[in-house]
């Protein structure tokens, strides 16, 4: 097996028994990375010299006896996590320059946990999309079909771990930005609870809802990546002080006795039949194992994406007003006065989809309209909330499907984004709510990938985990690559 | 209730995005589309429901006063546009 | 037409604390440029706030100061609006729910009465940078040192009628915040700004005149001028049949007017919401029972101690506890002393005025509190008269002495209390005057009164004030019936 195939799990084998070093490693997947690269245009940035040096040092490490799972894996980061002197530009032509003064707290305790990261991945421009076509970088290719769009926002990171240019990447998930490009792309991603992994150092989108996780080929390679980078930070005042479980040992739990819940809303109009169909096959395949399933009701499902369309917005229009060309970022040429330099600096700055959320969202809080708008799209997260713990009560997992619909061509929704928003419309839910989400393969319609969703009560990326990896156990879906990669 | 031209010219000043005159039309256009899908939501009723700001409902913790920061003026001006003797430099502030 | 004029103060009151109130960076004053604005303090991407421990309790201190309630959950909400010197394009600050609620402070006027001034609210808040503007070739540059100090804004309810009762309550929220050691009160460095809401209406009508906001003035002077300039612009304005437009100002202290100001948001909508990057801050009872018990002597209390305890008058206790520094000396003094009257009226007399000569704060005082008490008891014990006491205070303000034994032993000034020395000399006085002395005799009780008093300022003069004047007096008396 050539290197580039091999899973996180699979190399910290390879590396602890020295059938190769974390530097021979890097070094073939930046050549990898240079030769493929091109065709999906996954990567942002590159970082050859860092990746040499974190390589250099994690078998210097390893020399000197640690033996960490994570020690000289190479992984890389979407490119909203801030590295220390390395671009970070959120796929935005207003972080031009950008390069960041110091580490997200992410990319700081993955990097303690020894791993070598090979650049910045895509994504759409500050994470604003589903299709990775909002880039200022230009759009990411599936590898299944590289007329298709890979999903987003976490779009550079689903092709390039799918195209195995690297074993793992870091995602983030505001409406579905890690669940729904791994299940367009046949990998395995979480969501974790609100608040499990910090956002310090991950430029906000939506800060209620922002959630940074792993994508993988497994289940497996998931719980070793979640492990090292989520936990308490004293620097997020919305991190969670609660000890983490021990995401490995869940993985190996058996089923016996899970209860499963199948939302009927998931399952209605809007939705392709043949994904419909793959994620009742994932049922069965549970029964197997031992879980019961019975038919739930999420009934204010329908009600997510106006009030997520709200939320999201309103807080990224805040949030995006710190970009005005003052201390660092782009700043457009000879402003005349104060009023040019911010309107010229963030007309130029941001792209077409960025600006449209940033006036959603100023409109949605303006004098007026705050009440209509944010009040009440805040009153349905609550009942959404709601709906989600008393499932709960009732089963221990929801499953259902990730998208309605397989990849979509590139280009085919830019006309109307309101088509697009639809996509994220199993996803966003769990956002709003706070709940932990994963998506996995769950098979192939037409050659392209069907992801199947998965959702727990609040703090149980475990049983999320431990349900992936039981099915992957026993199911071949993950395993595929993509013809060509 | 559409948004005409004049109010996305507004929207747009509050939020200091400069929009070329051809970009208002469409973009009025494409905020009618999101506000139409957005407006849905109206027809439901939340009637004594307490609006839910953070998903879990924690409270804030709090940091003991103690000034651990130093200078790195020198580190964070360096990706500044435009700085002189220490400060970030913007057109004339008028009072 | 007879004016009523109503007031109503926005108080920003810079709290002490060590580090700002979202990050930990320094908060000194007079830094260099930039040297103090960490990763947070310049709304650097992917950056959070946390909450300083320390300005809740001071923002706690207040709210109970004024007999505020505490709300339990309070909770932070951003204001949006584009400026250089707001790094994040919002201000972090409290809105719909503050953390403190209505509270009172009374204050004293000049007539001597007290009156009641509602507060309707104070919250937390973190500054802005500055702006500034000397000319970098056409261009501002922006500091953002402060950005991100705390604050807390104290709103009163429109109570106050005039310039002086403004004052007075910017006096009485100074010497509180510095009371609670949650406020430095330096108003020349902006530790202590104030915005003044002011308006006018006919007299016994109930509705409030159109109100105009001048910002940002800075001294307890231009509070009392900028509002009676502010007052009359507008009684001017209606009765030349103008209206008032609401509106913020600014005053100018060279020119004593206020102007409009153009700047900033013009359409002023805020779009204020929770901010999503700070959960609601909850405030438990335990711990305001801990702050309450850690509260010093307020103001008030202490004023009502100093006439209870001392018997001082109303005037005397509220003017030596109007800062807490002012009422530590004066406690000192009269620790030294033990006679609480001479001390206040040493410290309220002589020491006020050279403090004010110099323009010196108490704290910076050339005569300490132990030098002050230990003279205060060499004139209770007659070693020196009070008016020799005034030259030894001066001694001592002049560093000519390190107690007031000292100078007195280095001057001489130690009183006569000897009657056979008091005599002969009061026999030269006589013998020099004998003119007088026979006048005196023939005159009646009504005049006599008169000229005994030329005695007594000859006998002092001889004796170059040395002589107790008590012994003086009655060996004097004496001497001229006999």
């Amino acid at each position: 097996m050539s290197m580039h195939e091999l899973t996180l799990r699979q190399i910290a084998s390879g590396l602890a028994n020295k059938d190769f070093s974390a530097t021979e490693l890097t070094q073939s997947l930046l050549a990898r990375i240079q030769a493929v690269d091109p065709q999906l245009n996954s990567f942002i940035t590159v970082t050859e010299e860092l990746a040499l040096s974190q390589a250099k040092s994690a078998d210097e490490r390893r020399a000197a006896g640690e033996n960490g799972a994570l020690l000289g894996a190479p992984i890389a980061h979407k490119d909203l996590f801030c590295t220390r002197n390395v671009l970070t530009s959120c796929a935005s032509k207003i972080l031009s320059g950008f390069k960041a003064p110091y580490d997200a707290t992410v990319v700081e305790k993955l990097a303690a946990a020894g791993t070598v990261t090979l650049g910045k991945l895509n994504m759409d421009e500050f994470a604003m999309g589903s299709a990775n076509e909002s880039s200022h970088f230009g759009p990411v290719k599936n590898p299944w079909d590289l007329t298709r769009v890979p999903g987003g926002s976490s779009g550079g990171s689903a092709a390039a771990v799918a195209a195995r240019l690297i074993p793992a990447a870091t995602g983030t998930d505001t409406g579905g930005s890690i669940r729904q490009p791994a299940a367009l792309t046949n990998l395995t991603g979480l969501k974790p609870t609100y608040g499990r992994v910090s956002r310090w150092g991950m430029i906000a989108y939506a800060s209620s809802l922002d959630q940074g996780g792993p994508l993988a080929r497994n289940a497996e390679d998931c719980a070793l990546l979640l492990q090292a980078m989520a936990g308490f930070d004293p620097k997020d005042s919305t991190s969670v002080d609660q000890p983490l479980d021990d995401y490995l040992a869940a993985l190996s739990q058996p089923l016996a006795g899970l209860r499963i819940g199948l939302p009927r809303e998931y399952f209605g109009a809007g939705l392709d039949a043949r994904i419909g169909e793959k994620v009742l096959g994932v049922v069965e395949e549970l029964k197997k194992l031992g879980a019961t399933v019975k038919e739930i009701s999420l009934p204010n499902m329908q009600h997510a994406i106006p009030a997520y369309y709200v939320i999201a917005p309103a807080e990224a229009s805040s949030n995006l007003s710190r970009f005005d060309g003052v201390r660092f970022g782009y700043r457009c040429e000879n402003p005349v006065n104060l009023e040019d330099l911010y309107k010229r600096s963030r007309g130029e700055g941001f792209g077409t989809e960025v600006k449209r959320r940033i006036m959603v969202g100023t409109y949605a809080l303006s004098a007026g309209y705050y009440d209509a708008y944010y009040i009440k799209a805040q009153q349905i997260r609550r009942l959404i909330k709601n709906d989600f713990v008393a499932a709960f009560n009732e089963v221990d997992l929801i499953i259902g499907p990730t998208t309605p619909n397989l990849a979509w061509k590139i280009g085919e929704k830019n006309a109307d984004p309101v088509s697009a928003y639809l996509e994220d419309i199993y996803t966003i839910t769990a956002n709003l709510a706070g709940i932990p989400g994963l998506s996995m393969p769950a098979g192939f319609v037409d050659g392209l990938p069907v992801g199947v969703q998965l959702l727990a009560p609040y703090f149980q990326e475990a049983r999320l985990l431990n349900v992936a990896h039981q099915y992957q156990q026993v199911t071949e879906w993950h395993t595929q690559a993509p013809t060509g990669f | 209730m559409a948004l005409e031209r004049s109010d996305v010219e507004k929207i747009a000043h509050l939020a200091r995005l400069g929009l070329t005159e051809a970009e208002v039309p469409q973009t009025t256009d494409t905020l009618n589309n999101i506000l139409g899908l957005i407006d849905a939501m109206q027809a439901v009723d939340t009637t004594g429901i307490e609006p839910l700001a953070h998903p879990l409902e924690a409270t804030q913790r709090l940091r003991a006063d103690m000034v651990t920061e130093t200078n790195q003026r020198e580190a964070y001006q360096a990706i500044a546009p435009a700085v002189e003797s220490g400060l970030y430099l913007v057109p004339k502030v008028i009072e | 037409m007879q004016w009523e004029t109503v007031i109503g103060l926005e108080i920003h009151a810079q709290l002490s604390t060590q580090s700002k109130i979202f990050s930990a960076s320094a908060t000194t004053f007079g830094a260099e440029p930039n040297t103090q604005a960490s990763l947070v303090d310049l709304g650097m991407p992917g950056t959070l706030p946390v909450l300083n421990a320390e300005a809740v309790r001071m923002a706690c201190k207040f709210g109970l100061a004024i007999d505020a309630h505490i709300a339990p959950h309070n909770i932070f909400a951003r204001k949006n609006y584009f400026y250089p010197d707001l790094p994040k394009g919002y201000q972090t600050s409290q809105m719909d729910h503050p953390i403190v609620g209505k509270g009172h402070l009374d204050i004293s006027l000049e007539d001597g009465t007290v009156k009641r001034i509602g507060i309707t609210r104070a919250h937390l808040e973190e500054d802005a940078g500055k702006s500034l503007h000397e000319d970098f070739h056409g261009m501002s540059g922006i500091d953002l040192n402060r950005a991100g100090t705390p604050l807390l804004e104290i709103v009163s309810e429109p109570d106050i009628r005039s310039a002086k009762e403004a004052v007075a309550y910017v006096k009485a929220i100074h010497a509180l915040v510095r009371y609670l050691g949650i406020c430095d009160g330096n108003m020349a460095e902006g530790s202590l700004r104030c915005d003044c809401n002011v308006s006018v209406r006919p007299k016994g009508q109930a509705e409030f005149g159109t109100r105009a906001e001048i910002k940002n003035v800075n001294s307890f002077r231009f509070i009392e001028k900028a509002i009676n300039h502010e007052v009359q612009r507008q009684i001017e304005l209606i009765e030349d049949g103008g209206q008032v437009v609401q509106e913020t100002r600014l005053y100018d202290p060279n020119k004593d007017q206020t102007r409009s100001m153009r700047s900033k948001e013009e359409a002023n909508d805020y779009r204020y919401f929770p901010c999503p990057d700070l959960l609601p801050v909850v405030i438990e009872q335990s711990f305001l029972d801990e702050v309450r018990a850690s509260l010093p002597e307020l103001p008030v209390q202490k004023r009502e101690r100093f006439e209870a305890q001392f018997g001082l008058s109303a005037y005397d206790a509220t003017v030596l506890a109007a800062s807490r520094e002012m009422a530590d000396y004066f406690e000192a003094v009269n620790s030294v002393c033990g006679d609480a009257k001479l001390a206040a009226n040493w410290v309220m007399g002589e020491l006020s005025s050279l403090l004010n000569k110099d323009n010196l704060e108490i704290d910076q005082s050339p005569v300490s509190a132990e030098q002050l008490g230990g003279m205060i008891l060499r004139i209770k014990d007659n070693t020196i008269s009070g008016k020799i006491a005034k030259m030894v205070f001066e001694a001592l303000a002049a560093g000519e002495g390190a107690t007031a034994d000292e100078v007195i032993e280095k001057k001489g000034l130690k009183q006569v209390t000897d009657s056979g020395a008091i005599e002969a000399m009061l026999d030269e006085v006589l013998a020099a005057n004998a003119e007088q002395v026979e006048q005196y005799r023939a005159s009646d009780e009504a005049k006599r009164g008169k000229m005994f008093g030329f005695f007594v300022g000859q006998a002092m003069k001889a004796s170059k004030g040395k002589a107790n004047p008590g012994q003086v007096n009655e060996l004097l008396k004496k001497k001229l019936e006999s």
